[in-house]
């Protein structure tokens, strides 16, 4: 049977078809449906958010010394998260089949970087899989669970933003069984301490000259010969690319490209003349082509920075300059925050204190963007409050106003520890916890403070106030974030604590339309509005500015946070 | 067969292009599929690449090879020139959704069909929204224009019904199917 998937469908179906017992994940785009589809399809395979990436790998690695099948999903950045138990999964024994699936974001459509974690197989010494369709993304993860299980290693499937979310036909396959459970003991082989880590250092090392050899001889790395005149080796997307570019050319195309098929890559290369590697991002294969002495063309014409596409590709290897036709200019529509979004009153207030605001991974984010202009620094999740703790500590307590914001799913992913630190090492400065009641920003998944698990049960709710005195914070106030001019009065007085304090911002998400709005359009009075433009300092893409007034279209979620500012009161609701 | 559909954020661009995508496996063509997800529903520009041929191997279009441009808005349709050669036809919705800068009063709303014409003269403006709101159903505007889309490509009329009765909830079939059939009869203008 065909059905038309997307990369990260068929990935869900891979892991079905394979049998697979559990499967852990954190949200995180391009990644996000692979758990999804599992728990809306595949309900066979008990599945669950977990509140980070770290906590994803050590869960899927339990269910596999049961000897269960097991994966933990994740995007390339989440897998930095999960690098701790990654790094050390290798020298352990492996039972049921383990796989790490990262989802990688060249271009940066939706992240803070757009590192290769192909590295991390090298890095971690174990095998990785690279899908460049969807029927490949679904078989690809039936082959890592054969390779993990017959060679006794963690496998890294790694795909990008173009497989898992490009959609193609799959046939779809037989579904193998699960595996029964079963408790063993092996505490040479699961007690990573010196001595037992030492001796299976070795062991690590043997299985990867295995690995080098499965990957001389497996059909995911094949030779496609055609024309001799032009080499291309390729994985991924990219090998995509490369085929519509040079639909004639001889191709090397390596479904598992690390551990380096190096005799199969010295054999292509002897039977072209020209070779190319044509990769996305860093020179990865490249730069093992080269070890092996054979020369090569590739990032010197291609280039590292975003991502690659039949015409970049064609003007590379042709010594053409990269032709991009001429785009006019045009207003740019980036992404904001939806109408009623409750982030934009709270970043208003903490902006009109004039503080300076960390800011961390999440819808918030946006706040970046002008009018609002409200969150002065980003790294990754979590870092928010400890850049606030770090300018507090230089600057001393009361002589600059810091705060930091971070959303609740944000929080439970890694704010907890630096606001522990925030606490223990009484840093001076407020954390603003964005608690809209969701993981909004990779499309509204449950986590540990909304009571509901992927599967749809009932389970603990944190009581987020609770936990944040728990760690040692004093000074906290949960405040409905609408109420701009209150939230502006709470901002102030925390900020003068001098001390750690904490504001929850408590308010759901727009997008889980939970009948905390209206939803009922509010209306200008043309007669009363001056023209002052305050309303529209809010950036609430509801209102516009035409005829030297104020108006509110028809998207207008009732938030009623315009109508408070309006100094001419000429905001109300509709009559 | 290049097909791109442009939008905005919640138009219901990639469900258009997913029924194209299914219309299409169907009639016995490979498809491929490529668009941009995550920040989507934040009201940002979309794009949906749609190919189906014997044999698809990338998922983009490349550069001026798109045969058909759909777009849902009318600034959206000017974003991706550089997939439009002379060959291409563009089919734009008559919808205007301001973008940020000009909510704010910053610039106007451009005047998009001379950058279009500097292109292709395949240009057709056709009134989508107003036919779906019409019809009682706004938010079947991206059915609406598929009828219309339909009228240019292989695929029989009872396919597309069909494959839009599979693939749409049934609350809302009976709607988008009269959508559809009226879309079909949309003129261009």
């Amino acid at each position: 049977m065909k059905k038309i998937l997307s990369g990260n469908e068929a990935m869900a179906r891979g892991a079905y078809e394979a049998g697979v017992s559990f499967a852990s994940a954190y949200p995180g785009t391009p990644s996000t449906e692979i758990l999804e589809t599992i728990a809306k399809e595949y309900k066979e395979i008990h599945s669950e958010w977990t509140p980070n990436e770290k906590v994803a790998l050590e869960v899927a690695v339990g269910a596999s010394y049961a000897g269960a099948r097991a994966m933990a999903i994740m995007k390339h950045v989440g897998v930095n998260v999960a690098a701790d138990p990654l790094l050390t999964l290798p020298y352990t024994l492996v039972r049921g089949g383990i796989v790490l699936i990262s989802a990688d974001d060249p271009e940066l459509f939706s992240s803070q970087n757009e590192q290769d974690n192909r590295h991390y197989a090298r890095f971690a010494k174990i095998a990785l899989l690279e899908p460049s369709s969807s029927q490949e993304a679904k078989d690809f993860l039936k082959d890592a669970f054969r390779i993990s299980e017959e060679y006794g290693t963690p496998v890294m499937v790694r795909t990008t933003t173009r497989i898992s979310h490009s959609m193609g036909i799959v046939e779809l396959g037989d579904v193998e069984a699960k595996k029964e459970p079963s408790l063993e003991r092996h505490p040479a082989e699961w007690v990573m301490l010196p001595a037992n880590a030492r001796r299976r250092h070795p062991v690590i090392e043997d299985r990867l000259a295995d690995l080098k050899k499965l990957a001389e001889t497996t059909p995911m790395n094949r030779m496609e010969m055609a024309d001799a005149g032009l080499g291309i080796i390729s994985s991924g997307v990219a090998y995509q690319y490369a085929r519509e570019a040079f639909p004639n050319a001889s191709f090397l195309k390596l479904g598992m490209p690390y551990p380096f098929p190096d005799e199969m890559v010295r054999e292509f290369a002897s039977r072209v003349k020209e070779l190319w590697v044509v990769e996305e991002l860093d020179p990865f294969m490249e730069e093992m082509v080269k070890a092996l002495g054979i020369p090569c063309r590739g990032k010197d014409r291609i280039p590292v920075c975003g991502e690659l596409n039949p015409d970049i590709i064609k003007a590379a290897i042709t010594g053409q300059a990269a032709v991009k036709p001429v785009q006019p200019t045009l207003p740019g529509r980036p992404p904001s925050m939806c109408p009623g979004c409750p982030h934009r009153s709270m970043l208003y207030a903490l902006r009109r204190n004039k503080c300076f605001i960390a800011g961390d991974i999440g819808c918030y984010t946006l706040g970046f963007l002008p009018p609002l202009d409200a969150i002065d620094s980003c790294l990754c999740m979590g870092a928010g409050i400890n850049h606030a703790h770090g300018l507090s500590k230089v600057f001393g307590p009361g002589n600059e106003k810091l705060a930091a914001v971070i959303g609740d799913s944000t929080f439970y992913h890694s704010g907890i520890t630096g606001l522990l630190n925030l606490a223990y090492n009484k840093g001076a400065a407020v954390l603003v916890i964005l608690d809209n009641r969701t993981t909004a920003m990779t499309g509204a998944q449950n986590h540990p403070g909304t009571g509901v698990t992927i599967e749809g049960d009932r389970t603990t709710n944190i009581d987020l106030e609770g936990l944040v005195r728990s760690l040692g914070i004093q000074w906290v106030r949960t405040i409905n974030p609408y109420q701009v001019k209150d939230a502006r009065a709470v901002v102030k007085e925390a900020l003068e604590t001098q001390g750690p304090a904490v504001i929850i911002s408590k308010a759901p998400c727009v997008l889980l339309r939970t009948g905390f709005l209206s939803g009922k359009p509010l209306v200008v009075d043309q007669e009363k509005c001056t023209g002052c433009k305050v309303c529209i300092g809010l950036g609430c893409p509801a209102l516009e500015f035409r005829d030297e007034k104020a108006h509110i279209s028809a998207v207008c979620a009732g938030c009623n946070v315009c109508a408070e500012l309006c100094p001419a009161q000429a905001i109300g609701g509709a009559v | 067969m290049n097909v791109l559909m442009t939008g905005v954020g919640g138009q219901g661009t990639i469900l258009a292009s997913d029924v194209l995508s299914e219309i299409m496996m169907r009639y016995g063509y490979d498809v491929k599929k490529s668009e941009i997800h995550g920040m989507a529903q934040r009201g940002g520009s979309v794009m949906s690449h749609v190919r189906f041929a014997e044999h698809v191997a990338s998922p983009l279009i490349p550069y001026g090879a798109c045969d058909i441009l759909l777009s849902f808005e009318e600034l959206e349709a000017a974003r991706y020139m550089p997939y439009v050669s002379g060959n291409t036809r563009i089919i734009i919705n008559r919808f205007r959704l301001s973008p940020p800068t000009v909510i704010a009063g910053k610039e106007p709303y451009p005047d998009i069909i001379p950058i279009l014409k500097e292109r292709t003269s395949h240009i057709h403006m056709v009134d989508g929204s107003a036919l779906a709101a019409e019809l009682g159903n706004p938010r079947g505007v991206n059915i609406v224009l598929l009828g219309m889309l339909s009228t240019f490509l292989e695929p029989p009329e009872s396919l597309w019904i069909e494959t839009i009765s599979d693939m749409l909830p049934a609350k809302i079939r009976e709607a988008n199917i009269k959508g559809f059939k009226r879309g079909a009869q949309l003129k261009l203008q």
